[in-house]
């Protein structure tokens, strides 16, 4: 039988966006799919040695906030200083409590299952960044470069 | 439950974890042995059954004990 394909954009560089790629990426891998992320736009951010991603409560009324905080701070609330990094603490506190993997695990993994890991050549120039912020093990490329393996794909999913 | 040759803990861990390292423990295993893995995370009885399905390790046993998940899967 042929081996399947998962084919992955990763677009965004928050804490709670970088779990989806690594955790379906690596959990494909380890079924035995050939597996390619390619990471555009703020998604560069989950491929940085230095991670310093964030979650933030403003604009995002489906986060859950501890001890009922969404009624105490309503939507303007969220924009106070300080709260974008006390609930990235939380986040992170609530996830170790969990069993929940770090970023940086997770992607360690998803690169030993041998998930293959495509940087947007075009937006590294665009934001002014240098290969040297980011992990060693990725291919910098273009949108053709992508599809090469996109195209043949049986699933391909947009983060 | 019935014999096994290697045992993997992965209590407390949450998913995707108890089926990377169950993968990886395999993956230096000769086929035919037995793998005994011990999960906490309730997802993990779906995981495994699925994880047999696709890999064609087969999935031998699955119970729950004292709010344990017990596995025992024969690599292919």
């Amino acid at each position: 039988m042929e081996q399947k394909k998962l084919a992955i954009i990763a677009t965004k560089g928050t804490l709670d966006w970088a779990y989806p790629p690594f955790i379906l990426g690596s959990t494909a891998a380890a079924l035995g799919y050939d597996v390619e992320i390619f990471f555009t736009f703020y998604g560069l951010q989950l491929l940085k040695k230095d991670l310093d991603l964030k979650v933030s409560p403003l604009g995002n009324p489906g986060m859950p906030m501890p001890m009922g905080m969404d009624k105490w701070f309503p939507v303007l609330g969220t924009a106070l200083p300080g709260m974008e990094a006390m609930m990235t603490m939380m986040m992170k506190q609530k996830m170790a409590s969990k069993g929940v993997a770090s970023v940086e695990e997770l992607r360690e993994l998803s690169q030993e299952a041998e998930v293959r890991f495509i940087a947007c050549q075009m937006t590294v120039d665009l934001f002014d960044m240098d290969h040297n912020q980011f992990i060693d093990g990725i291919e910098y490329a273009g949108a053709a470069r992508f599809f090469e393996f996109g195209g043949e794909a049986d699933i391909c999913m947009y983060m | 439950m019935a014999d096994y040759d290697q045992e993997l803990d992965a209590s407390g861990l949450n998913c995707p974890l108890p089926i990377l390292r169950a993968k990886k423990t395999l993956g230096a295993m000769e086929a035919g042995k037995v793998l005994h893995i011990i999960a906490t995370d309730p997802g993990s009885v779906k995981d495994f059954e699925a994880f047999a399905k696709q890999t064609g390790n087969e999935l031998m046993e699955s119970k729950e004990e004292g709010g344990k998940f017990h596995f025992l899967i024969k690599k292919a």
